[in-house]
């Protein structure tokens, strides 16, 4: 019945319409946690190119300086950032801590991970 | 009661065995100050009586007419109309989430009942002692003699809310897990920590909260949940040195 409930219906877990803040960063974990592996697989395969002697892995290190991989940099940091201090959250409840006043650490840490990578972007673009 | 008048369109989801879901538009005039079930029975009084729903009490004590009000768990019996749409604006009414359609509106209770029953939590409480710890001062001047019912009134919001019930139908989910903490408080009932400390216990919960923000009745199972969490962690270390069986 399609009211009831099912794994199939993991879509809605990114559903963001009539939620609370601790929905948003049950989903923001969620996407953050894909993002991160999707990037450990694309590291390893770039690792890889370590095989191919230094001119591979050279060569590698003349795309990485392109802008546009930069902002894949900085958003891998924006999403570790998220994903560790939304974890953080998650740990301090579930020891009774911060309970009563999630919300406002949710604001707070998200606060955090914004200044954090903004900081990363300002070295990475104007600074290395 | 103002005499403030109001057009406002329902659209009620409407299911009948087999048949695929789809939502009815009803136009009603009503007082803004009206309830949301107001509205749903003058539909079922004058527009048609095959409307299934559910309904007690009309003051939020039987728990039985929770739906979702344009996206939201809401207990429709105390839900003004004003507070969820305007003049001329639309009310969509659905059944609650992650239970069986029985008919339009009712949905199948019985599995979250039987889950409830099994936690043994009392219905009714002493009154000292029911608050919870965060309301400082709350009842703690009554007459240790004195008891009351149980906050929790079994609407089921929670479950519809929890973003985790929705792929998971082995969860206890959020009512469950705060009915055996507040046993567990009330008793001591070791048994009651064990049963909930696994996948679908304690730990299917992902921190959304979603529970506590649309309980009517003040129950905090969020709260509750993270205060079994800490339990359940405390008898972990307890059996890890040998002094909890």
């Amino acid at each position: 019945m399609e009211n009831q409930p099912s794994p199939k219906k993991f879509l809605y877990w990114f559903d963001p319409r009539h939620r609370q803040p601790g929905t948003w960063a049950f989903i923001l974990n969620r996407i953050t946690a894909l993002g991160l592996t999707f990037y450990l697989v694309l590291h390893l395969v770039v690792l890889s190119n370590l095989t191919k002697g230094a001119e591979g892995y050279d060569t590698f290190l003349e795309f990485a300086r392109q802008p546009v991989v930069k902002f894949g940099e900085l958003l891998v940091i924006a999403a570790g950032l998220i994903h560790g201090l939304n974890g953080l959250r998650v740990v301090l409840t579930t020891f009774g801590i911060g309970v009563t006043i999630q919300r406002q650490v949710f604001w707070m840490l998200m606060a955090l991970a914004a200044i954090g990578t903004a900081a990363f972007a300002y070295v990475m673009f104007f600074v290395a | 009661m103002s005499h403030e008048r109001w057009t406002v369109t329902f659209i009620v989801s409407r299911r009948k065995g087999e048949q695929p879901p789809h939502f009815q538009s009803f136009q009603l005039e009503v007082d803004p100050d009206e309830y949301v079930l107001d509205g749903v029975e003058r539909i079922w009084a004058f527009h048609d009586r095959s409307l299934v729903f559910r309904h007690a009490c009309h003051h939020s004590t039987c728990g039985a007419c929770g739906m979702l009000v344009n996206g939201v768990e809401k207990l429709t019996c105390i839900t003004p109309i004003r507070s969820v749409t305007s003049n001329g604006g639309k009310v969509k009414v659905e059944p609650l989430r992650n239970f069986p359609v029985i008919s339009d509106l009712s949905v199948d209770m019985s599995t979250f009942y039987t889950r409830m029953e099994e936690t043994c939590a009392p219905q009714v409480v002493p009154v000292r002692g029911s608050a919870l710890p965060y309301e400082k001062g709350l009842f703690e001047q009554a007459d240790p003699a004195y008891e009351r019912l149980a906050d929790c009134i079994e609407c089921g919001c929670c479950i519809s809310a929890c973003p985790v019930a929705v792929t998971t139908p082995e969860y206890q989910g959020p009512a469950v897990l705060a009915a055996a903490q507040q046993a567990f408080s009330l008793t001591g009932h070791a048994g009651l920590l064990e049963k909930m400390d696994g996948a679908d216990g304690v730990w299917r919960c992902h921190s959304g909260f979603e529970c506590t923000a649309v309980c009517p009745s003040n129950v905090d199972p969020a709260w509750r949940i993270m205060d079994l969490r800490r339990k359940v962690i405390g008898r972990r270390i307890k059996r890890l040195f040998g002094l909890a069986k």
